[in-house]
């Protein structure tokens, strides 16, 4: 069975593949075969795409997965069969890594959230802390600290600062 | 001083699937008494660290969304390497750079050629030019064929995409050259090619070809 119209489509973040299963040797490819493996071979283009951009926005927070994929024995021309299970594992990569994105912004948002709080009234967050990483910077840490020390502390007197802590 | 790299060519059956991917190749002889795996000149030693202080870790790390790089990875994947594992010639670069802390030498063909590398994003591979026989092009290997002319040369898998000449396969795309077709201390005149898939200009392969041919006939 050949497949006619063979797309992605992205519902609540996730893709999902529409494409019947087909596996027909590559070297005895009818007009029809050759359409689908073109398809595939764009949609991987344009996977191969979203992924990269999206590890590279999302970095250091996102990488792709560690397993290496199966070998497909060196380089060589894809049976449709082949590129089928390339494009399938590029979205599930697309997917995992647009999953870790997402659960760093949570973890960005709640922490800028509690940066603000802290800001605000320091003397109800003594001693809190928001690494800086947490927050889109690369390093250092947030930090309610007592102005000048114990005299600070017991006279109720509180600020936010950022220690550097980069090397 | 102009530079039109032959094409080269690709069997039917790689055309079919792989339309537009071509082989642009040159000859040069580069300067006679200074050894292809020596030590690189001075010159090109300063290229190579000029170039150590313009990647760095940001441009390494954004690569991979480079247009040219993202080609060959998009290549990479459509012939079954899958680039996180097999890296693409620039990235496989310019990851060594983080980890070394430069571009190191390698000898003045080596350096040659990753200096085109870096410059354009198109890789470059010299052969010596003395043990082949016609234009390379693009094919798929044979059931028990050699891998090179050599003898005991080892079989190829049938099926892959290798580089070849009139007579026989003499590398694997993106892969190993075979035995014998390295360039050495006795070459005269190297044949330089690259890859060429449908998304990268003219204009970054012929300037990697150039560049290396303007460096080794400068003697570098």
């Amino acid at each position: 069975m050949v497949p006619t119209d063979t797309r992605l489509v992205l519902t609540d973040g996730v893709f999902t593949a529409q494409l019947d299963a087909v596996d027909v040797p590559a070297r005895h490819a009818d007009p029809g075969e050759r359409g689908a493996r073109d398809t595939l071979r764009t949609q991987i283009r344009r996977l191969e795409h979203e992924l990269s951009m999206l590890i590279v926005g999302a970095f250091p927070h996102v990488r792709p997965r560690d397993q290496a994929a199966e070998s497909l024995g060196g380089p060589r021309l894809l049976s449709l069969g082949e590129l089928e299970r390339v494009r399938d594992e590029l979205v599930d990569e697309l997917r995992d890594v647009e999953r870790q994105a997402h659960e760093r912004a949570e973890i960005e948002r709640r922490s800028r959230a509690r940066l603000q709080r802290m800001a605000l009234e320091p003397a109800h967050h003594k001693f809190a802390r928001v690494e800086a990483r947490d927050v889109g910077g690369i390093c250092g840490v947030w930090q309610v600290r007592p102005r000048f020390g114990l005299l600070g502390m017991l006279a109720g007197w509180w600020e936010l600062k950022l220690s550097s802590g980069c090397p | 001083m102009e530079l039109k790299p032959d094409p080269g060519w690709c069997a039917p059956e790689v055309e079919r699937e792989l339309p537009g991917l071509s082989l642009p190749q040159t000859t040069i002889e580069p300067v006679l008494g200074r050894s292809l795996t020596g030590g690189s000149t001075p010159a090109v030693l300063a290229r190579l660290r000029h170039l150590s202080d313009r990647w760095r870790g940001a441009r390494v790390v954004n690569v991979r969304s480079e247009a040219v790089p993202a080609t060959y990875r998009v290549l990479y994947r459509q012939i079954g390497l899958d680039p996180e594992q097999v890296r693409t010639p620039l990235e496989a670069l310019v990851l060594e750079r983080v980890l070394d802390g430069g571009f190191l030498s390698r000898g003045l063909l080596a350096d040659v050629l990753a200096i085109a590398l870096i410059d354009t994003g198109a890789p470059v591979w010299a052969l010596d030019d003395e043990r082949l026989q016609g234009p390379l092009g693009l094919r798929l290997s044979r059931e028990g064929e050699p891998f090179g002319r050599c003898s005991g040369a080892p079989d190829l898998r049938q099926g892959r995409l290798v580089i070849a000449d009139s007579a026989a396969s003499v590398a694997i795309l993106f892969g190993a050259l075979a035995p014998g077709h390295a360039p050495d201390k006795q070459t005269r005149r190297l044949r330089l090619f690259s890859v060429q898939p449908p998304g990268v200009s003219d204009l970054h392969v012929e300037e990697a070809l150039w560049q290396c041919r303007s460096l080794l006939a400068a003697g570098g």
